[in-house]
C-alpha cells in the first residue's frame, strides 16, 4: 500500500494512517521526492497522529527524507507525534534535531506558512 | 497460544511487533510501555532479518517474586557478534543504520542480556516489568 500525498497550494500534505512496514516507508520516501519535483512544492507536512511507535529504521527513513526534501528546496514539518512515541524515540537515542514540529496538522500548516514567508 | 514468530522476511517483523503489542495490551501495559515493547521487538526482529537471515522472536508472560512482566526472546543461528561491547555502543553499525538498535533496546526494557558466539548465533532476552 502506498501512502497518499495530497497537494494544497504550494504544500504537500501527508497523513500516515497505518503502521509502516519497511517497504511502505521506503516507497513513501521515493514518492514524496517525486511529488516535490513534480509539483515544485515548497513545504511538506507529515502527520503521525495515528502512529503508535517509531523504531530506528523508520526514524532513519524519516530523517533521510527530511534532509532529501531540504536538498530539493522543500521544508518539512512533522506533526502529531504521540507522547509514547516521543518518549521511546529519545530512549532509543534518536534525536530528530533541527526538525520543525507542531502539535497537529493545522498548527503544522501555520508553521510552514510562517517559515515560507521569511 | 502461539507466542513465537519466525523471522524470515520483512513482513515477519510487522507480525512480531503486532504479537508483542497484543500481548503487552493483554498484560495491562500502558501506552508508553506498549510503544517501548513494540519498538524493542521491531529492533530485534529487524536485526535477525538483516544480519542473521532468519531466526525467531518469542514473546511471553514472565513472573518473578511479586512481579509480572513480558519477556522477549530473540534467537538466531546466524553469524553471531564478535565484539559484544562494541555493538552495545550508540552509533555502532555495520550496515549504515543509526546503530541505535541494541543500545536503544537496552534502555527501553528493564532487563537485557545478550549471548553470542561467532559462527553460532545470537540469543537476546529482554524483560519489561509491569509497574
Ligand atoms: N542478530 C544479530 N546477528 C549478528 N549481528 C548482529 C545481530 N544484531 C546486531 N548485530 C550487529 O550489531 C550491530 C549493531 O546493531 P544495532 O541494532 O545496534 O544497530 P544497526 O542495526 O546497525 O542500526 P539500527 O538498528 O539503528 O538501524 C549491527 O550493525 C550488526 O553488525
Ligand atoms: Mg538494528
Amino acid at each position: 500500500m502506498r501512502i497518499p500525498i495530497l497537494k494544497l497550494h504550494d504544500c504537500l500534505l501527508v497523513s500516515i494512517q497505518w503502521e509502516l512496514d519497511d517497504q511502505t516507508a521506503l516507497q513513501f520516501q521515493e514518492d514524496l521526492l517525486h511529488k516535490i519535483h513534480e509539483t515544485s512544492a515548497r513545504g511538506v507536512v507529515i502527520d503521525f497522529t495515528s502512529i503508535d511507535f517509531i523504531d530506528s529504521f523508520i526514524a532513519k527513513v524519516l530523517g533521510d527524507v527530511i534532509s532529501m526534501s531540504k536538498l530539493m528546496g522543500a521544508k518539512v514539518v512533522i506533526t502529531g507525534i504521540q507522547p509514547a512515541v516521543a518518549i521511546t524515540l529519545i530512549e532509543l537515542g534518536i534525536r530528530l534535531e533541527d526538525v520543525l514540529t507542531a502539535l497537529d496538522l493545522e498548527k503544522g500548516l501555520e508553521k510552514l506558512q510562517r517559515e515560507l514567508e521569511d | 497460544m502461539d507466542s513465537c514468530v519466525k523471522i524470515i522476511n520483512e513482513w515477519d517483523i510487522v507480525a512480531a511487533r503486532q504479537l508483542g503489542r497484543n500481548v503487552a495490551k493483554d498484560l495491562g501495559f500502558g501506552t508508553v510501555d506498549q510503544a517501548r515493547i513494540t519498538t524493542a521487538i521491531s529492533e530485534l526482529a529487524r536485526n535477525i532479518y538483516l544480519y542473521a537471515g532468519q531466526g525467531q522472536v518469542c514473546i511471553e508472560k514472565t513472573e518473578a517474586v511479586g512481579k509480572t512482566g513480558l519477556i522477549i526472546i530473540s534467537e538466531d543461528q546466524g553469524p553471531g557478534i564478535n565484539d559484544l561491547r562494541k555493538v552495545m555502543e550508540d552509533g555502532f553499525s555495520t550496515s549504515g543504520g543509526l546503530g541505535a538498535g541494541l543500545p536503544g533496546v537496552k534502555r527501553l526494557v528493564d532487563e537485557f542480556t545478550i549471548e553470542s558466539n561467532p559462527g553460532e548465533g545470537t540469543l537476546i532476552k529482554a524483560i519489561k516489568w509491569l509497574r
